[in-house]
């Protein structure tokens, strides 16, 4: 059987290397207000007195932390993992991104701890892995520190 | 015309794993409330019932799941859903039939049954539900969430995992003075810190469990509670039942992300502090007011926030007011004198009004062991799931 890359939700990103991954949201023509998750039938926003369309923005591959956490229990379905297997924990990360002046959450890639992940600090976007089946290998966004610049 | 309404009786089936239907708790809970308040059922114009989720049908629809099981008597109905936040909208759905003459007696009942371990989502494969999404695509319990906000304290604030354990040391230590609650242990801050970790930072026992309870209300109009022989009833003065302002910028169960900032700026006060301020500006008082407070501890973290979020102190003070004792028992405003989530564990719709039930044994002076003397005002504070606020206001 062939075993088919596939987003965990379709629409939620787009690129399938490093370089070109990124987030997708939309944002209201009238009023330009951001969604992610996105939204595409109607603006939020109560003030928003257009008619606007909602159209797909990639949102910032880099952000700061606003606080992180992990699971050091295995979470209830539908997370899929292996009751079989010992839990291993992962890490949850809360992204700022200042240009959409908003707040995402999501895992932090595989090996990166709460230690690596102050309050602040910068982190980017990369395409993950949350899990694979027969048929799937289940995509999805992680979040992981980006290197602090070499001061010269 | 007053816009008070009197708490008539109030009753509790005890917190714990009890293994039975929410039926039976929340029928316990209503016949302790009717006694108390020296009504037959028969006498009563209207039940509210809080739903659970746990029950199928009967469960979301309480308010006539109870009515059948403390037998019909064509009282009118009303159900309501809000997450924890569900027995504030039953007290207030109450309150307004009261207010505008529609009903002298409400009964309000809310009980759960809940599972051993982290809540999880309605089954199925619903990917148009943000609750059933931020479990599939991240795994973030309820825990992680509380834990998020407890590491943003330690950044922003200064707090530490020691502050945190000093919370659960309080309420365990008001819950050992509780019959009702389903710990009733004192717990030492060396207890906690060997406990597991949960959500980093933070560990079992800065955790509520989640447990089974029930919770009932006599509600009824002042002119109808003095006929009755109540002249100086507990009264509740302000239900506040206050969704969010757009945007939302903290993040919050169950979303993956707030709100965009970029088209509108943001309200001075969080969604926490909007729910306490549309509460104290209806019953026209303010935190100085207090004598004590119940406020939603699903974590030791959490009671902190809401410290500053109800007024007790400026935005990051909240650890010195518990490093100081300002908020236990014999403190300057005892915050969670029944032992809190902490000590009960979340049975959901029962939980607002639990609180408001710790309020009226403490107005009225029959806390027992851990009365808060001389109380005279109380204000519950708690928070739904999906942008439900919740906060009760009750004064003697
Ligand atoms: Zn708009």
């Amino acid at each position: 059987m062939t075993v088919t890359r596939r987003p965990v939700v379709a629409g939620w990103f787009t690129g399938d290397d490093e370089a070109d991954f990124r987030l997708l949201g939309t944002r209201c023509t009238a009023c330009s207000s951001v969604f992610f998750p996105r939204a595409d039938d109607f603006c939020r926003n109560p003030g928003c007195q257009g008619d606007g369309e909602l159209a797909e923005v990639p949102l910032s591959p880099r952000g700061r932390v606003w606080s992180c956490t992990d699971g050091r229990y295995r979470p209830p379905a539908p997370y899929v993992s292996d009751p079989d297997t010992p839990w291993e924990p992962y890490t949850l990360v809360a992204v700022e991104l200042d240009a959409e002046a908003m707040v995402v959450l999501g895992q932090a890639a595989p090996g990166v701890t709460v230690a690596d992940l102050p309050v602040g600090s910068e982190v980017e976007v990369v395409p993950g892995i949350l899990n694979e089946d027969d048929e799937h290998v289940w995509t999805t966004w992680h979040w992981r520190p980006v290197p602090a610049e070499v001061t010269r | 015309m007053s816009a008070d309404v009197a708490v008539l009786g109030a009753g509790m089936h005890p917190w714990g794993k009890w293994g039975r239907s929410f039926v039976s708790y929340g029928r316990a809970a209503a016949r302790e409330a009717l006694a108390d308040a020296g009504l037959d059922w028969r006498d009563v114009d209207a039940i509210v019932g809080a739903d659970t989720v746990r029950g199928g049908y009967p469960g979301y629809v309480a308010g006539a799941t109870f009515a059948q099981a403390l037998g019909w008597q064509g009282a009118r109905v009303t159900s309501v859903y809000a997450a924890c936040a569900s027995g504030a909208q039953a007290i207030g759905a109450a309150r307004a039939q009261i207010l505008a003459g529609l009903a002298d007696v409400v009964l309000v009942v809310g009980a759960d049954a809940a599972p051993k371990g982290f809540f999880a989502p309605a089954g199925g494969n619903r990917p148009d539900d943000p609750d059933w999404l931020r479990f599939r695509v991240l795994g973030a319990t309820n825990p992680a969430y509380f834990a998020l906000y407890a590491r943003r304290r330690m950044a922003l604030h200064g707090d530490t995992v020691e502050d945190f354990a000093q919370v659960k040391v309080k309420n365990a230590a008001a819950g050992a003075l509780n019959p009702r609650a389903r710990y009733r242990k004192r717990v030492s801050a060396e207890e906690v810190a060997a406990s597991a970790v949960v959500a980093d930072p933070l560990r079992l026992l800065d955790i509520c469990a989640t447990s089974d309870g029930g919770a009932a209300l006599v509600l009824s109009s002042v002119e109808f509670a003095r006929r009755h022989g109540r002249s100086d009833p507990v009264r509740i003065r302000a239900v506040s039942t206050v969704t969010p302002v757009y945007p939302k910028t903290v993040l919050d169960l169950p979303d993956i992300a707030t709100d965009s900032a970029v088209a509108v700026s943001p309200v001075a006060h969080s969604f926490r502090a909007s729910i306490a301020r549309a509460a104290y500006e209806e019953a026209g008082i303010g935190p100085e007011d207090l004598s004590l407070a119940e406020v939603y501890d699903l974590s030791t973290a959490l009671e902190l926030e809401w410290y500053e979020d109800i007024g007790l102190c400026p935005m990051g003070e909240g650890a010195k007011l518990v490093r100081e004792g300002a908020t236990a028992l014999g403190g300057r405003t005892p915050v969670n004198a029944s032992g809190g989530l902490a000590s009960f564990g979340e049975a959901v719709p029962a939980q607002a009004i639990a609180q408001v039930c710790e309020l009226t044994w403490q107005l009225r002076g029959t806390a027992g062991d851990r009365q808060v003397a001389g109380a005279r005002v109380g204000i519950t504070a708690n928070q739904g799931l999906f942008g439900h606020g919740s906060a009760v206001v009750a004064v003697r």
